[in-house]
């Protein structure tokens, strides 16, 4: 190789090793391959060299340029490695910082039992039915096979509103959300399969009772429905929701004014652990039996074609029982704490399909 | 309803054990409530005798007793503080280990002042079973040594308490109780026979005055009674069951009250005023009852009169004045029955509740007036003595017969069970019930005179609004399907209902249709919308204090409680908001919310001015954490606003859609707050501040944020397929304006004015500055609007966005009179 071709290639080398930067590198670059850049310059000369010598210096030019294209490119990939960990270097971060997380609210446990029992009678084909918190006496009693005297309506203590109009009996506060399944059989007339959830009133504040609390109750009204439908209803309901396939569930002979047969219904638990399903005691859960035929009556439907079952619960028991709660009154305090620790994700809606 | 066993062995032959006996009780409908077993309770004492009582050397009121409490105890030394041990004395002996109910300890063996003891010699105060005494238990010098003292002192008798529900006025009786046992197969029920008493001579006392609420009362004089304290074994049964005994007259009612229960009631005869008791309406007059209370009767209530006044509140309690006591030489009892509704109603009105009250409010036994009597006159002549008198009586039993019937298939089609015709059968006649008449297809029974709830034919309350031909036909089955199933409960009770077979319920398709209406399920999906932007879910009472109710609203006194349970709880609320305020406000005072998490929300009912209706609510409080980069702030009415625009934009409402008005109500701060519409007059939201006033009611010092929707309120979206969206392949390009506009000028005008400039070619409006100062003409404010253009057929030409601009221009300006800043 010529000594000027020589010279040029140890003094693009060099440059390319005293360029740091893109700027840098770009000049060296342009400086010996651009248009106006040294090899070029070389290259062009080209024809002014006799023809005998042209051959050789053109195929020596042409090695150079292949060679220092190679070293410059090279070059220029290191100067951007170079400039990408100089960037991410001073990009570093102290990550074990904590990140500035949006406040997350929760779900009432009261709101999510409710969904929990909706989508499990869903399930079995039950719809939700709604009504007043404020009744009338008709609906909230006397529909229900609980007249005036009746000392069911004592047990109760009630709270009663002012009568709407001059001389009609007060109103009340509904003390078991029944109304729904009276106004459902009127407006609807049957078949009837519903569940009531919903707010219900009961004079009564201690640690065991609170004046508001919240029941489920459901109806089934067909022209084939049995005891041994209830039984199967119910403790399908209970084994579910509890998530026990074999929880024990026990039924005793009880009453209420406006089924008959009437029971409540006991689930296994044990006292000293309070376990549910396991243990040697049993935890009353359910109040149930086969609606009575002047309930049925009352509500324009002829109990000699139509019969079924209904059901009570208390929503707030079977919350605590199923989450562990221990106070009744906790629920209605709006604690921060207990929100937190006993409220549910927004994110998880109670469904089957995902279990709960 | 407590009873004892050995009162049960009365009336029913049984060798089950008392586990066996509350399990069946439990399986047929008698709840057992709680069970007491003294042998349980106290054992290990021990009948044991003071061998010998010497001085304690170092104590002046100690003795040391030297005991012999028989096997393994027979010579036990025992110091003993008692005052009346002595030598030769037979006493309670209680070893090491035995727990003290009286005093609630374990004795342990030690040493007292130096001295062995081991055990103690108790007081029958220390077993729980006697008063306060200064002295130990003595025994009769007959007593066993080394027996079980509870055995001895035939304590070791069980008692069970029992919840009688409502309709089996029967079971309120040991003989109804062991009626039932004897029905579950748990024994056999022994007869009861009462014999007829004639009794000689006319009673001095008779009844005069018929009224409907009594239809049959008798009653007689025992003349030359002696009355005193009963004798032991009925005063250990009344005790047993929680009665105090009084004296033998008074015992006696009792007794049978328990065991049969048949009500009485005893007058002293010489107390009694003329020769006859008459029934009457009261008039408003005071009585003095048994009970040491004065009470105010009034013209409903059925009372028994003599010449000097009300002697007796009829069927509930009976009057001082003519009360027995110890010098009663002549006693006239009454039985009778009264009306269970006239009962019910004078007792409640009245307040006065006792055993006989709750036994005819019930429904008593209408064919055991009179053997009631008779057993009651048997047993005062033998414990009192005394001559019995003929009957007296007014009215006559009534007609308690009726029948049910019932088709055996039903056991099956209504009751679940398979059970034969002649299982069932047998069942019923262990309950009382008599066959009279067999089919293949049915049985019909004569119902038993204490069964006043099996075919009772009540009346029916039918829905007024029921057409009549629905009515008539609904009502027509009636008496006959409820008699039968009154049949049916009893059967399955009698079986246990654990017999009955669990069916699965029918199903009319595999996949059921969803449980919630589109418009229930929206609450689900606000709730969870709402705790997403972090507040909590609360539930509150549907009642607050009216002082708090009146902040947001007229109070209206139609939703105020008649009977509050606290006068803090007395008025249905308006709003939650009262709710979340008071819940805000103590999490506060706690130093809970303070930071970061001061957010709660409620969905619920209220009952304000516009009726009862839904409402979510949701409030912020208390400020946010602060974090690198991010001071702490509260909470404005942005934030309110944004979580009613969000909860609304899940409802399906688009922003664009609503219209904000600054009208809110008097409890949002007037200058920030308003209310979201759609249309002119449907409001279905408002957001805003607390008013200051408010929040210095609810004791709360910082800003708080709050909002109301009315999911109610809000369309349900039509059930209609989307359109295809047109997604241009163009890219928008977006553009920015800056209108300088007078301070009166409201944006939503301003946004409105250049969405509606071009509605094809403008997608998006966005406010993105407000500037006010600088160089801008006194009162007014440049806002910065960033409009983005979405071309579909060609991309956007200059001339195109010139004329768009001039449009934008052109509409903002007649509009608001805000021009665009050069």
């Amino acid at each position: 190789m010529a000594n000027d071709l020589e010279t040029l290639k140890s003094e693009t080398v060099e440059a390319l090793a005293e360029a740091q930067t893109r700027a840098e590198w770009d000049a060296v670059r342009v400086g010996t391959l651009g248009r106006s850049g040294k090899l070029t310059g070389l290259l062009r000369q080209l024809g002014t060299f006799p023809p005998q010598e042209r051959k050789e210096r053109g195929q020596s030019l042409n090695r150079l340029r292949d060679e220092l294209t190679v070293l410059i490119e090279t070059r220029g990939q290191e100067i951007e490695e170079e400039a990408l960990q100089k960037r991410l270097n001073d990009e570093k971060v102290d990550v074990t910082q904590p990140p500035a997380m949006p406040m997350v609210g929760k779900i009432h446990p009261i709101s999510r039992t409710i969904e929990e029992i909706t989508s499990i009678f869903s399930a079995m084909s039950f719809r939700v039915a709604e009504g007043p918190d404020v009744e009338t006496q008709w609906h909230n009693f006397s529909a229900l096979n609980t007249p005036d005297h009746h000392p069911a309506r004592t047990d109760q203590d009630t709270f009663y509103l002012p009568s709407e109009q001059e001389g009609e009996d007060p109103r009340v506060l509904r003390t078991q959300t029944s109304g729904v399944q009276i106004r459902t059989m009127l407006d609807e007339g049957a078949p009837v399969r519903i569940i009531a959830p919903g707010r219900t009133y009961r004079a009564d504040h201690d640690a065991t009772h609170s004046p508001m609390f919240h029941q489920c109750e459901g109806l089934v009204v067909e022209e084939n429905i049995t005891l041994g439908h209830l039984k199967g209803c119910l403790v399908e309901f209970l084994r579910v929701f509890f998530d026990k396939p074999d929880l024990p569930v026990r039924f005793r002979a009880s009453y209420f004014p406006f089924t008959e047969p009437s029971m409540e219904i006991d689930i296994g638990w044990s006292r000293k652990t309070g376990e549910i399903g396991a243990g040697e005691d049993w935890l009353e859960v359910l109040g149930a039996g086969m609606v009575h035929a002047r309930v049925l009556a009352n509500c324009g439907l002829d109990p000699q074609q139509w019969q079924g079952f209904a059901f009570g619960m208390g929503i707030e028991r079977l919350a605590m029982l199923k989450n562990g709660i221990p106070d009744l009154r906790s629920f209605y305090e709006s604690d921060l704490r207990w929100l937190r620790h006993y409220g549910f994700s927004a994110l998880s809606p109670a469904t089957l399909t995902e279990g709960f | 309803m407590k009873f004892s066993l050995s009162w049960l062995r009365d009336y029913l032959d049984f060798s089950a054990s008392l586990d066996e006996i509350c399990a069946t009780l439990n399986r047929i409908g008698l709840e057992v409530e709680e069970v007491d077993d003294p042998s349980k309770r106290l054992s290990g004492f021990r009948v044991a005798t003071i061998m010998e009582a010497l001085p304690h050397p170092d104590a002046d009121r100690l003795q040391i007793c030297r005991v012999n409490a028989g096997e393994g105890f027979e010579e036990v030394q025992v110091v003993c503080g008692a005052p009346n041990a002595r030598t030769g004395l037979n006493v309670i002996f209680a070893p090491p280990g035995t727990y003290i109910p009286g005093s609630d300890m374990t004795i342990k063996a030690g040493k007292i002042r130096g001295q062995v003891s081991g055990g103690m010699l108790c007081s029958l105060r220390e077993l729980g079973i006697g008063e306060e005494s200064d002295g130990i238990g003595e025994l009769p010098q007959e007593a066993p040594i080394g027996h079980d003292y509870v055995h001895f002192a035939q304590l070791d008798d069980p008692v069970i308490d029992i919840a009688i529900t409502p309709n089996r006025g029967d079971a309120l009786s040991v003989r109804g109780i062991a009626r039932d046992l004897a029905a579950a197969g748990l024994g056999t029920l022994k007869p009861l026979v009462i014999d007829e008493i004639t009794g000689n001579g006319p009673s001095r006392i008779s009844w005069q005055g018929e009224q409907t609420a009594c239809p049959y009362i008798v009653g007689r004089l025992i003349r030359g009674v002696k009355n005193g304290p009963s004798p032991d074994w009925l005063k250990r049964r009344l005790e047993a069951v929680g009665i105090r005994p009084q004296s033998a007259l008074v015992d006696v009612t009792n007794y049978l009250m328990v065991a049969l229960g048949r009500p009485l009631h005893v007058f002293d005869a010489q107390k009694i005023s003329g020769d006859t008791l008459q029934l009457m309406q009261a008039g408003r007059e005071t009585f003095h009852a048994l009970d040491g209370q004065e009470h105010v009767l009034g013209t409903d209530d059925l009372v028994i009169v003599d010449g000097h006044g009300v002697q007796s509140l009829a069927g509930i309690i009976g009057g001082e004045q003519s009360a027995v006591d110890e010098n009663t030489t002549d006693v006239f009892v009454e039985s009778a029955l009264f009306d269970a509704v006239q009962i019910a109603l004078t007792g409640r009105r009245l307040g006065i509740q006792t055993d006989a009250r709750y036994r005819f409010e019930r429904g008593v036994d209408p064919a055991l007036v009179r053997p009631g009597l008779d057993a009651a006159t048997a047993l005062i002549i033998e414990l009192c003595g005394g001559e019995a008198s003929e009957v007296t009586q007014l009215g006559d039993e009534p007609a308690w017969q009726r029948t049910a019937s019932l088709r055996f298939k039903r056991l099956k089609s209504f009751g679940g069970v398979d059970l034969s015709a002649q299982e069932a059968i047998e069942l019923l006649e262990t309950l009382g019930f008599t066959l009279t008449e067999q089919t293949d297809e049915k049985a019909v029974f004569a119902v038993p005179s204490w069964r006043n709830d099996v075919a009772s034919g009540q009346v029916l309350d039918q829905a007024s609004s029921l057409p009549a031909e629905k009515a008539k036909a609904a009502a027509a089955t009636v008496v006959e399907i409820e008699a039968e199933a009154d049949l049916i409960e009893e059967v399955l009770r009698l079986r246990g209902l654990d017999a009955v077979p669990m069916a699965a319920l029918p199903r009319e398709t595999m996949v059921p249709a969803p449980a919630l209406t589109p418009r229930q399920a929206r609450g689900g999906l606000l709730r969870r919308l709402c705790a997403s932007r972090g507040m909590m879910e609360t539930v509150g009472f549907s009642f607050v204090s009216d002082h708090d109710a009146a902040v947001f609203d007229e109070v209206r006194e139609s939703e105020r409680l008649l009977n509050p349970i606290a006068t803090d709880l007395n008025q249905l609320r308006p709003t939650p908001l009262i709710n979340l305020l008071r819940a805000l406000g103590r999490n506060l005072a706690h130093g809970f919310g303070v930071v970061g998490d001061g957010a709660f929300f409620e969905l619920g009912p209220c009952f304000g001015q516009a009726g009862a209706h839904m409402v979510l609510a949701g409030i912020r409080g208390g400020v946010t954490a602060r974090a690198p980069g991010h001071r702490a702030e509260e909470p404005s009415w942005m934030d309110a606003k944004a979580d009613l625009v969000a909860a609304l934009g899940e409802l399906n409402v688009p922003e664009a859609s609503l219209n904000t008005t600054a009208d809110a109500p008097s409890y949002y701060h007037p200058g920030r707050s308003g209310q979201l519409r759609q249309g002119p007059k449907q409001i279905l939201g408002r957001f805003g501040e607390l008013h200051p006033r408010v929040a210095r009611h609810f004791g709360l010092s910082g800003t708080v944020a709050l909002f109301e929707l009315f999911p109610d309120k809000v369309p349900l979206p039509k059930k209609k397929r989307k359109a295809a969206p047109a997604l241009s392949a163009l890219q928008p390009v977006r553009r920015d304006f800056a209108f300088v506009a007078s301070a009166d000028v409201v944006v939503q005008d301003v946004l409105r004015a250049v969405r509606g400039a071009d509605r094809k070619l403008i997608d998006d409006v966005r406010l993105f500055d407000i500037f006010e100062g600088g160089s801008l003409p006194e009162g007014h404010r440049s806002l910065g609007v960033e409009v983005t253009l979405q071309p579909h057929q060609e991309s956007l030409k200059e001339e195109q966005l010139e004329r768009l601009t001039q449009a934008v221009e052109a509409a903002v300006q007649k509009a608001t009179g805000a021009t665009l800043r050069r």
